[in-house]
């Protein structure tokens, strides 16, 4: 892989380190909003090779943990009913809901498949009209131009036997919210590039003005990283507060028109509740009311489900650095990456999963043959 | 959008799921070789059982018997598709149990070999299987010498599931176990990872990587033998299948109590196996491998246990890629590139694609 090795040279990577290093004079807080990022700089260690000026906050930017345990929930009831079909990306299989999760679900006899593409899902429905096909489709402005396309064929095709659970959430709210909470620490953001290459960058000026925030669009590979903290420390130095972009080979000023196109033919702006964090306004999409036809939750009349996440755990200030995850009460003990309280928790790249493991580096040898307590969930 | 979100967005009253509660029914992922694996085992089967033989939980048992130092080991295959690029079941189901009983150091000599065979499933399909496995034992050295048939109803299986258990002896001043790891001890892997997961995934899933990957099912008595041949004293040999390195040295260093501390930039990935991975979200440190091994080695000996690996055509890839220490005991760390390091954690189940 000729092209991605070069975004993970080591010399390269430590002159750019040498340089973070040489230009931050006092701390610094930056957040990186996508999970992408985040199992990234954890997989390469990224964040214990910075100097100590520079902190890393992990953002709320995994659409698997902040999807809320009342979707979830709807997902399961779904997935449980005769005739269904209900297709997911993989890493939703493992997410607790209530009282069970997708595996579950599979386990008792649903038939719940894991697709790579809510075109797969499509397929699926095509070839089994007998059956309602499902695709839960989750995730960031990233993944919501497939699903938007899956929806325009559906019709297209005259399929009336495939439907969407739609919990897409949108990242500029989502800054908003990080930075109008009292307490908030974050004094940068590396902007999540994959996000911005279909949206691309117009709706950040607002946000890194009103907010007085260096925004650096960032990729996902180590080099692209470092670089993005590279340009966000030396905007802050210098007292700057632009969007900048770090990541042009594959993010244009204007996105992707045709991507947005699709998006805003099919979905509209709505609220969205956020696991662990709550309510964000217009912080999410749903289907319009031209493809109503296509929601699942109508379909199944799944909507009255309400599912309260009882208050046990303190993600929501992990996620905006104002407490480090051991400093919770249920670290650890109740809430483990086995048995997740928390969206921070369910994730291998959540803030409280990445510390559960260093922590056990000190941590006395486990007995000889003792139950595994530890897991990895390969999410986002 | 008003202009102040914190009238409406109060992180004071951010809160938290419930917990996931114990399964109380088979998941796929208790087939995974991770911790679910292990939880099976360790909560219903061991206890039930009730002998200390199997509290080892090696791959194999290794026992005395008419003076003799035996090793034993059973296991089923089930894979889907039966015919993959590289192998197919037959294959699978030989070389499987042959380098389980090799894991313990022992030449494998016999084998049994019981099929279930789901109605409606064509005779030359169980021909062809039958006739791999032949093929594969004649290859490995090995006699299959018992066996047994039986159908389910169409429907009840999925074509052919083929389980086989085999005996073996092991020399004489052989010891080979996961707890004698020991810090200091060199960690070789014997060739490329992850080639067999991604060749099962590439025709599972209708996936193209490029290039075509071929499984590395191959068995892997004969390469022991020259390993053993340079020392009797390799301390630990594990051939990494369901859940991949990661697991195998994860149960390696729980067992004995120690850490494993590995090189990332040292461990072979083939570029397929790397491709499949990014595209997929997946590490290739837990995919499956059916054709290789991974060794501990007294540190005065991996340069000779090396060569004599490279020599023979199941280790021509052979590559030390770290070291047992004494620090963080049972856990693997990974040394990355840039020079961090990481934690490498046992699986709970099976590895999920990655949505970003």
């Amino acid at each position: 892989m000729k092209y991605i090795d070069e975004f993970n040279d080591p010399q390269l990577a430590r002159r750019l380190l040498d340089e973070i290093r040489a230009t931050a004079t006092r701390p610094w807080a930056l957040m990186e909003v996508c999970g992408g990022q985040t199992h990234s700089i954890i997989r390469h260690g990224i964040d214990q090779l910075l100097p100590e000026q520079v902190e890393l906050i992990h953002g709320p930017g995994c659409p698997v943990c902040v999807t809320p345990l009342e979707v979830i929930d709807k997902a399961l009831e779904i997935a449980s009913r005769p005739g269904v079909i209900f297709c997911s990306f993989g890493d939703m299989l493992r997410v607790p809901g209530t009282d069970r999760d997708l595996f579950r679900v599979k386990g008792e006899g649903g038939d719940v498949r894991v697709v790579y593409s809510p075109l797969d899902a499509l397929e699926l429905a095509r070839r089994n009209p007998d059956r309602e096909v499902v695709f839960f489709a989750i995730g960031f402005e990233t993944t919501a131009p497939a699903n938007a396309m899956a929806v325009h064929q559906a019709r297209r095709l005259g399929l009336s036997n495939f439907s969407l659970l739609v919990s897409h959430v949108r990242v500029p709210p989502a800054v908003e919210a990080i930075m109008t909470a009292p307490e908030c620490r974050v004094q940068g953001f590396l902007a999540a590039g994959h996000v911005c290459s279909v949206m691309g960058m117009a709706e950040y000026p607002e946000l890194a003005e009103r907010f007085r925030v260096p925004m650096v669009v960032t990729g996902f590979e180590p080099l692209d990283i470092l670089e993005g903290i590279r340009r966000a420390v030396r905007q802050l130095e210098r007292g700057e507060h632009r969007v900048e972009n770090a990541y042009p080979r594959a993010v244009r000023e204007e996105g992707n028109p045709a991507a947005v196109r699709m998006i805003e033919e099919v979905f509209e702006v709505t609220d969205r509740n956020w696991r662990g964090i709550g309510r964000i306004p217009a912080s999410g999409w749903r289907l319009t009311d031209a493809f109503r036809a296509y929601d699942a939750e109508h379909r199944f009349d799944v909507s009255g489900i309400r599912t309260e996440e009882p208050a046990e755990c303190r993600a929501g200030e992990v996620l905006q650095g104002l407490i480090k995850p051991t400093e919770c009460g249920a670290f650890g003990t109740t809430c483990t990456p086995r048995t997740p309280l928390g969206a921070t928790m369910v994730s291998s790249e959540g803030a409280c999963a990445a510390y559960y493991l260093y922590r056990r580096m000190n941590a006395p040898a486990p007995q000889a043959g003792g139950t595994a307590q530890q897991e990895v969930t390969p999410v986002a | 959008m008003p202009e102040r979100l914190s009238e409406v967005v109060d992180p004071a009253n951010w809160t938290c799921p419930a917990p996931l509660r114990d399964q109380g029914v088979v998941v796929m992922g208790h087939g995974g070789g991770g911790a679910l694996s292990a939880e099976l085992m360790e909560q219903i089967f061991t206890p039930a059982y009730g002998n200390a033989t199997l509290a080892g939980l090696a791959d194999s048992a290794v026992l005395e018997l008419g003076g003799a130092r035996l090793a034993f080991s059973t296991d089923s295959y089930v894979v889907r598709p039966l015919f993959f690029p590289g192998g197919c079941l037959g294959d699978l189901a030989v070389n499987g149990t042959v380098n389980d009983l090799a894991m313990s150091g022992a030449v494998p000599a016999y084998l049994s070999a019981a099929f279930v065979l789901e109605e409606g499933v064509q005779l030359s399909v169980v021909e062809r299987i039958a006739r791999s496995m032949g093929a594969a034992a004649e290859a490995a050295g090995v006699t299959i010498a018992t066996g047994d048939t039986k159908v389910v109803e169409s429907g009840h299986g999925d074509g052919v599931y083929v389980t086989t258990a085999g005996v073996g002896l092991v020399p004489a001043g052989v010891d080979v176990r996961p707890q004698r790891a020991r810090p200091g001890d060199a960690v070789i892997v014997s060739g490329p990872i992850g080639l067999h997961g991604v060749a099962i995934m590439s025709v599972r899933e209708g996936l193209e990587f490029g290039v075509e990957v071929a499984s590395d099912t191959a068995p892997l008595a004969g390469l022991v033998a020259e390993m053993l041949a340079v020392t009797p004293d390799v301390h630990v040999l594990r051939d990494p299948t369901r859940g991949g390195l990661g697991a195998s040295l994860n149960e390696i260093a729980r067992a004995s109590g120690t850490g494993v501390r590995l090189q990332e930039r040292a461990i072979p990935v083939p570029d397929a196996v790397a491709n499949a991975c990014g595209f997929l979200g997946l590490d290739p440190l837990y995919v499956a491998n059916e054709g290789r091994l991974v060794a501990f080695v007294p540190p005065s000996e991996a340069e000779e246990v090396l060569a004599a690996m490279r020599a023979h055509p199941q280790g021509a890839g052979a590559t030390l890629i770290g070291e047992c220490v004494a620090e963080h005991p049972g856990m693997v760390v990974v040394a990355t590139g840039l020079g961090g390091t990481r934690v490498v954690d046992l699986p709970l189940g099976e590895q999920l694609p990655r949505i970003c």
